[in-house]
Formats: C-alpha cells, structure tokens, sequence
C-alpha cells in the first residue's frame, strides 16, 4: 500500500513537469523563432505522460495490447505524415483531429461501460461522448470536403438529412443527460446515443461552406481538446485535463481570429452561412471588364517599383505557388519590391496561403498582414490577385447592404494598378458580384493562374 | 465530490493559462499551431491507458481508443515539425 501511494504521488509529480512542458511548449509554437523547439519540448511532455502513465502498476488493460495499439497507431501515424504531400496538409490536420476525437469518444464508451459512481460522472460521460463523437465525424466529413473527396451541395436534400439528424442528436443528448438516467428507457439508450452522435457530426459539418473551413476546422481543433480535458476530469487525471484545456484555448482563439476576419459571429458561420438569395442591392456594378493578356501585363510589371501578391484558395487549386515564387524572384532581381498580403481567411484553414508559399519556399517575412499593408495601399504599383475574391471585394468597405459589408479586406483596389488572375467571371464563395473586377485600374488576366504566371515568368526570362 | 471541485478549477485555471498564452500568433503561425495543439490532444492516450480493462468489449475499446490516440499524436507531431522546418526568414 505504502509503496503503491508513493508510486502515485511520483506520478503526479511527473505529471506536473509533464504539463509546464505543454504549457512551455505551445507558448514557444507561437512564435516563428521557437516554434520548432516548442513542438518538440511537447512532444516530449507527451512520452514523459505516456511512459510513466504505462509504468503505472495499477493498469488494468493487458499491456501487450496498448504497446500493439502504440505501435500500429505509431506505424500508421508516422507513414500518413511523412508520405503526405505537403499540398494536402489542411486535410490531414483534419484527419489527426478527428482520431483524437475518436479515442476519446472510445473512452467515454468504456466508462460508461464501467458503471458511472454518481451524477457528475454520468454528465461527464454523455458530454465526453457527443463532442468527441462529434469531433470524430465532424472532421472526417471536414477532411472529405478539403481533400475534394466530398462535394455536396447545399441544399441537397442528403445535407438537409443530416442538418435534422445534428439537431436530433442535440435534443437526444439533453434527454440522455436529463432523464435516461433516472427514468430508465426500455431500450439501450446509450447505443442509440453513440449512433445519433457520429451521425450528429455529420450533420455539424455538411451544410458549411468551403470558405467558412477555417473556422469549422480550428473549432473541431477546440472540440478535440476539450472532450480530452473531460476525459481527463472523467479519469481523475490532471495531465489530460490541463493538455485538453490548452487545446481547447488555442482553438477557440484561433475560431474567434478567423470569424473576427469575416465579420461574422461564429453562430452565423455555423448555422446561417451567408444569404443564399443575392439581396436587393444586386451590385449594378455592371461597367466594362478590361481583359489583359500575358504580354501587356509582363510590360506593366516590368516598369513596377513595387508589386503585391494577394493569394486566395484559387492558388491553391492551380498549385501557382511554386510559379509565383519564380515570378516574385524574377521581379525581386529586377529591382522590385515584392510583398505578399495574405488575408487570414484566404483559403480551407487558418493560415493555409502562409503553408503553401512557405512550401514553395517563400521567406515567411515578406508576407504581410491586411493591417500593415492597406495603409501603403496607394504606393504599390500592381496588385497581383490570384485566385481571391471575396477577401480583396471592396463592397465590404463601400456597400453597406453588402452581405459582406463590414469584413476587413485587403484594399487591393487602392493600388495603382490591379491585376486579377481568374478562370472566370464567376462571383466567389460568398456569392457576391465583386466591383473590383470593373474598377477604372482593375485588368482582368483570364486563365489558370499556373498558366498564366508561368506565360509571364518565360516573359521574364527572355 | 471534493476532488471535482479541485480538477475543475485546474481545468478553468489552464484554460485561462491558454488564452493568454496564445493570444498574439502571427497569422504565420496559424497552421502549425493548430496542427502542433491537435498533436496535444492526442493526450487522450493517457486516458486510454488507464481504462478499465474487464471484459471483451472494455479490451476492445481500450485498444481502439489507444491506436487512435497514437495516430493522432505520432501523425500530428510529425505533420507539425514537417511545416515548421518549411518555414524560413529571408
């Protein structure tokens, strides 16, 4: 006995230095110079946890069974992250997000399974439940619609299924937490539980819009943490409930980041989406569009002092950003100043253009933020839109009856000239025609933005 | 009931600890930091080690809940240091 209790006290003091190392490492993850040693220094919390958690006499899982469970989670873990593509990054966090909700939802399951010892357990269990079910298949379908696996409309009537069944699964859960346990159902309701929560999650995430992701991602990324600080609080277990509780703040952080950078209220994002009807004030923006071919638009960029490269989710469906590297070198050497506006919002998650054109090996301190780059607007020769909309249309700053009236946008329409790299005359995700295309300074260059950019690199190089 | 009372002011208290923390990332940042905390969550290994283990079904569960929990951390903390080595000052 006496042995057993100082086993437990020296685990809990393990498990202290195991969470200052969290705590250290996410702190030095958010910034650029530390942010390596910071993921490492958690990483190493995490085997700290788990080695003593494992040395622990007390467990009752055959621990054969967890090592093969550590190994071929290890085997499969390790084998998508380092074969993936870094392209495919956004959906892959996805991915990882989900299996973590997965597991927790396992063990909520489990302690279910075990016979809850008083009310608070119970709650606990039925929330562990339904957000790491949630989060589980929330992030799969999430992962289904950034890997373009998984395209549903709207208003298809399979998303309007699934929206019914995320509201039953709601209404299901206040029942488990409220009354099942006291007037027992006939039936197994917690099997009915599990099934209306992973459909639940569906229903969560279908009817959201590409362009909301980012926000439905980074509050998946909360999910997953705080279903892990439940299971910890479930478990008695401080470690999980101070890891989980840290995730859960850096993903709520980052949802609140992301809905400030669209205007928008997170339940706005979550259940409304944007007017689906285009409302009164239809822009009469009907002036003449000026195309301009590859040619013209190397002369102009040949003469500019200073260009602006404002990125959206169009670069990366052409895969530009290794050409617009090229062309940001090609321009640099010839005396320009190149910068990159990237909008927080520009593509399917926080932070996903700084990803790319980090991939294409673009130095992380020529991008820049709206804030810093909207006052120099009027001294930038040529904006360079590729593949944005939404995130440079200037009814947000002009049109009050605008749906998108009032979210920060890069003013790209302030620059001298602007250029729009563009497939089509098609009107972005929010649905809104955009005024900048008929701008006086505005020159539209049609065509596959990877296309287009290489037609002025081999410009560039003769 | 005590200890309930004790965990949940640890858990308010790291919450609070985490929204002060994280407040200010350059949006940079954004990607990894996500990736890197959802590597965090892969903290629920520990509470899968500790399960219950009677029974089948409690012996599949736990499994089920490790393996996942092990993807999610050993996937994520690579994916992270991956992207992070990507970035780099001019």
């Amino acid at each position: 006995m006496n042995i057993l209790e100082n086993i437990s006290a020296f685990q809990n003091l393990i498990y202290i230095a195991a969470s200052i190392l969290f705590i250290t490492g996410i702190k030095m993850l958010g910034k650029e110079d530390t942010a390596v040693k910071g993921n490492f220094l958690s990483a190493l919390a995490m085997l700290i946890a788990v080695v003593i958690t494992f040395l622990d006499p007390d467990v009752q899982v055959n621990p054969y069974l967890i090592l093969a469970g550590i190994g071929v989670g290890a085997t499969v873990g390790s084998l998508i992250a380092l074969k993936v593509k870094m392209t495919s990054i956004p959906e892959m966090v996805a991915l990882f997000n989900g299996f973590g909700g997965l597991a927790t939802f396992f063990i909520a399951w489990s302690e279910f399974n075990s016979v809850p010892d008083n009310t608070f357990q119970y709650v606990l269990i039925m929330l562990t439940t339904y957000i790491g079910g949630v989060t589980f298949s929330g992030s799969i379908v999430a992962y289904g619609k950034l890997s373009e696996k998984l395209k549903i409309q709207k208003t298809s009537i399979i998303t309007k299924f699934f929206t019914t069944i995320f509201y039953v699964s709601i209404i299901y859960l206040i029942y488990s937490i409220l009354i099942a346990n006291i007037f027992i159902p006939p039936f197994d309701f917690f099997i009915v539980l599990l099934a209306l929560t992973l459909l639940g999650g569906i229903g969560f995430v279908i009817p959201i819009g590409g362009g909301d992701m980012p926000v439905v991602i980074s509050l998946l990324n909360s999910f997953s943490g705080i279903a892990a600080a439940f299971a910890g609080l479930l478990l008695l277990n401080n470690v999980l409930i101070v890891a989980g509780s840290l995730v859960g703040a850096s993903g709520l952080i980052l949802t609140v980041i992301m809905a400030k950078a669209m205007n928008r209220s997170i339940g706005n994002i979550l259940f409304v989406g944007y007017a689906s009807s285009p409302s009164g004030s239809k822009s009469e923006e009907t002036g003449e569009v000026k195309p301009i071919n590859v040619s013209d638009a190397y002369l102009i960029l040949e003469n500019a002092s200073s260009v602006l490269v404002i990125p959206g989710y169009g670069m990366a469906v052409a895969q530009a950003q290794h050409v617009v590297r090229e062309l940001g070198e090609l321009l640099e050497s010839n005396g320009t100043e190149v910068k990159y506006g990237i909008h927080p919002v520009a593509g399917r998650m926080p932070g996903h253009m700084n990803v790319l054109l980090a991939e294409a090996n673009v130095p992380y301190d020529v991008l820049v933020e709206p804030d810093d780059v909207n006052p120099m607007m009027d001294t930038v020769d040529v904006a360079v839109v590729i593949g944005a909309n939404d995130v440079v249309n200037p009814s947000a700053t002009e049109e009050p009856g605008s749906p998108i009236y009032g979210m920060p946008i890069i003013e790209a329409h302030n620059a001298k000239t602007v250029f729009v790299l563009k497939r089509s005359m098609s009107s972005g995700f929010a649905g809104v025609q955009n005024p900048l295309f008929f701008k006086e300074n505005t020159r539209m260059l049609f065509g596959d933005a990877k296309d287009s950019i290489g037609g002025l690199v081999s410009e560039f190089k003769e | 009931m005590e200890v309930y009372a004790l965990l949940g002011f640890v858990l308010i208290l790291s919450i609070y600890l985490g929204l002060e923390l994280i407040s200010k990332v350059p949006s940079t940042l954004h990607t990894p930091l996500m990736s890197g905390a959802n590597a965090i969550s892969g903290v629920a290994l520990v509470g899968a080690i500790v399960l219950g283990g009677e029974g089948e079904l409690q012996n599949i569960l736990a499994f089920l809940a490790v393996m996942f929990a092990s993807i999610n951390v050993f996937g994520g903390y690579l994916v992270t240091n991956r992207m992070l080595k990507m970035f780099k000052k001019k």
